[in-house]
């Protein structure tokens, strides 16, 4: 099995709120750093990447961001046009759909339809000869995908598509993409999730579901905002017994302390469990002391992924 | 500042709404166990809580139906109820469409021929949007028996709580179908939606799609129409409820800049689908009420009362990092109000154990229903 970012994709996935696009990120630019050429998605206009670059342009094109980066939102309209542009070699045949609009209502009406052609999207990104004409190729595409709020929609679309055409071409696409999605060797998964007690029962019903249900490869599991332990039990018995003696600021401080070194432990407490409750590997990432992370703040979390 | 107590005056239905990740389930249950600490007849409807704190309240099981906590718990933490009660379900998207089906269909025939067909089974799952229109059905549901003096709602975890907001619109749209009818008879007023070539376009789009496909939506479509106006008159009256004076929204959010920008927004859409907004809970918050005396500096009586220079060291470089993560929060929680106007912001501070029983939600309580003056004194003591 090859390492993770010597697959052809990694999806980065997690409950709402845990840093899902900022590891998304991070895991980018570890990947552009070794020499891959990686293109970031965004999904379903998140512009989040816009707001932490401070570029506004990054649209349905794929944007330089930095030596072997490159970022892209993915708009779901967007990915219908070019599908059918793929699809109808004739050129009258195409213009006739996309001005009749018939498609557009198809897919307002087909549960579904946009996410499959969302994930046919970041499938052509990861083709090694590009379906659209003059593209540049990747050795990598990571995805941020959208917060899983029950289960694995998601990832279960193209199968779920599947079932729903039963012949034609989108039924066809549909398996491509699922096979794709469940190739070991081409797809992986990152599920991010945060040292407490909700995000780490959550994260290991996650990886049940992705591995029993979908099928696909659940490399790394990142337990992101990790406290450092900066203070042993006693010196914090220490401290807490400095505090009930002390006034202002010198209080405060101690205080703060007392609290760093419990919260830190009871994260530690998640951490123990969260390794008992899943089966790929942990990594951890460190809490960053930033009341903002900019890029240069994920840029150093970059360095800290295996 | 404001208490939930206040806020809830004379209110029936309580929805907390909120991106995902910001504590709103613990939040929801928290007010319910407040109010019902009130004497109030409360109901919580939530998605997904927390096992643990599922366990605790003895709902191991929670289904589609309202069950009691009982009431022996809150003595055992030491709370006086007045005959209030609390109760909760756990709301299941599926379940409660199948429920509307079954009862909305107008024929035995209908109904079969809906929730076997492969498009509708699809549905609650992957429509976005289906689960929290769900999840305002099973409101209005309760709402209209009338057995409870206050219903708190958990809105789905979406990516964006707008989404909710959307959700009848969407919902009715899609069951509507009207697009599709074209589909099904590409003739007469339909060709003239779609203008001239409508036949000829809408040979290409089988090509692509299978005939089957379109088969199953026309069928779906047909199948449902029957019960499209059934829909409309429900989706109304629940948006009639939500925009009642006997609701209220509280917005949940997180101290970060990103969550905050949500709230701010989310607040924006309420004010502008005229919905009654009633306060906002910033949670996990780094008070700067623990932070006193912002500008002095920590000199050497820190070393004299550690006792020990590589410690006192390690203490200062962590309260400085503390004071810039509240600084930050109390930037943005200003932000925050003078971006909604308002002065019913309500901080739960940063806890160092996650809520798992009714001593944990009771804990929140002091911090959500606290008066201002109470705030400072609950913040002062703390630690």
């Amino acid at each position: 099995m090859p390492d993770l970012l010597d697959k052809r994709l990694v999806i980065v996935t997690g409950k709402g709120g845990v840093g899902k696009s900022t590891v998304a990120l991070a895991t980018a630019i570890a990947a552009s750093r070794n020499g891959k050429r990686t293109v970031l998605c965004e999904v379903a206009a998140q512009e989040r990447l816009s707001r932490v670059f401070h570029r506004a342009e990054i649209g349905f094109n794929e944007v330089e961001m930095a030596d072997n980066l490159w970022a892209i939102s993915i708009d779901p309209d967007e990915s219908m046009r070019e599908y059918l542009l793929i699809q109808l070699k004739v050129r009258a045949m195409r213009d006739l759909l996309v001005r009749s609009k018939i498609f557009s209502y198809l897919a307002a009406a087909t549960p579904g339809l946009k996410e499959l052609v969302t994930i046919g999207k970041i499938w052509e990104l990861a083709q090694p000869e590009r379906r659209v004409k003059g593209a540049r190729e990747y050795d990598l595409v990571v995805v941020d995908a959208p917060a899983t709020g029950h289960g694995v929609g998601f990832l279960q679309t193209p199968r779920t598509f599947a079932g729903i055409a039963r012949v034609g071409p989108i039924r066809s696409q549909a398996e491509t993409l699922d096979k794709f999605i469940r190739n070991h060797r081409k797809t992986g998964v990152k599920i991010v999730s945060a040292p407490e007690e909700m995000p780490v029962n959550e994260t290991a019903s996650l990886e049940r579901d992705l591995v029993d249900e979908v099928g696909v490869a659940v490399d790394r599991i990142v337990m992101n905002g990790l406290y450092p332990e900066r203070f042993t039990d006693a010196e914090a018995d220490r401290l807490a017994d400095v505090a009930a003696e002390a006034n202002g600021v010198v209080r405060a401080a101690c205080r703060a302390a007392v609290r760093e070194c419990r919260r830190a432990r009871s994260q530690r407490q998640q951490l123990a469990r969260l390794e008992e409750l899943t089966r790929a590997p942990v990594t951890t990432l460190p809490f960053l002391f930033e009341p903002e992370l900019g890029v240069e703040g994920v840029g150093a979390l970059a360095e800290e992924l295996p | 500042m404001a208490s939930i107590a206040d806020l809830l005056e004379g209110k029936r239905v309580c929805i907390c709404a909120g991106s995902g990740g910001v504590g709103k389930t613990t939040t929801s249950a928290a007010i319910a166990a407040g109010m019902a600490a009130r004497g109030r007849k409360v109901a919580v409807l939530t998605i997904d809580p927390a096992k643990r704190l599922a366990d605790s309240l003895g709902l191991p099981e929670l289904g589609n139906t309202e069950r009691q906590v009982d009431p022996s718990l809150f003595s055992e933490t030491g709370v006086e109820t007045n005959g209030g009660e609390l109760w909760a379900m756990m709301l299941d998207a599926k379940a409660t469409f199948d429920e509307v089906v079954r009862k909305h269909a107008p024929d035995a025939e209908t109904r079969e021929r809906i929730l076997s067909n492969r498009i509708y089974q699809q549905l609650s799952n992957a429509l976005a949007g289906s689960q929290e229109y769900m999840a305002m059905e099973k409101l209005f549901e309760i709402h209209a028996e009338d057995r409870y003096d206050l219903l708190v709602l958990d809105t789905p975890p979406s990516r964006n709580a707008l989404d909710f907001l959307d959700a009848p619109r969407r919902l009715t749209q899609f069951i509507e179908g009207r697009a599709l009818q074209v589909f099904i008879k590409p003739t007469g007023f339909g060709m003239k939606v779609f203008g001239r070539g409508a036949g000829m376009a809408f040979g290409v789009l089988k090509r692509i799609t299978g005939v089957d496909l379109l088969q199953d939506l026309a069928e779906f479509f047909q199948a449902m129409s029957g019960m499209v106006g059934g829909f409309q008159e429900r989706a109304k009256r629940v948006t009639e409820l939500l925009a009642a004076d006997e609701s209220t929204f509280l917005v949940v959010c997180g101290p970060q800049g990103e969550p905050i920008e949500e709230a701010v927004y989310f607040h924006r859409k309420l004010v502008e689908a005229k919905l009654p907004f009633g306060g906002v809970i910033v949670n996990k918050v780094h008070y700067e009420d623990e932070m006193p005396l912002e500008h002095e500096e920590l000199g050497p009586e820190l070393t004299d009362a550690v006792g020990d220079e590589g410690l006192a060291a390690r203490v200062r470089k962590n309260f400085e990092d503390f004071r810039a993560l509240s600084e930050r929060d109390r930037r943005n929680v200003e932000h925050l109000a003078r971006e909604m106007r308002t002065r019913a912001v309500i901080r739960v501070p940063y806890l160092d154990e996650d809520i798992h029983d009714l001593a944990g939600l009771m804990e929140v309580n002091r911090y959500l229903f606290a008066s201002g003056s109470e705030e400072r004194a609950e913040i002062a003591a703390s630690v």
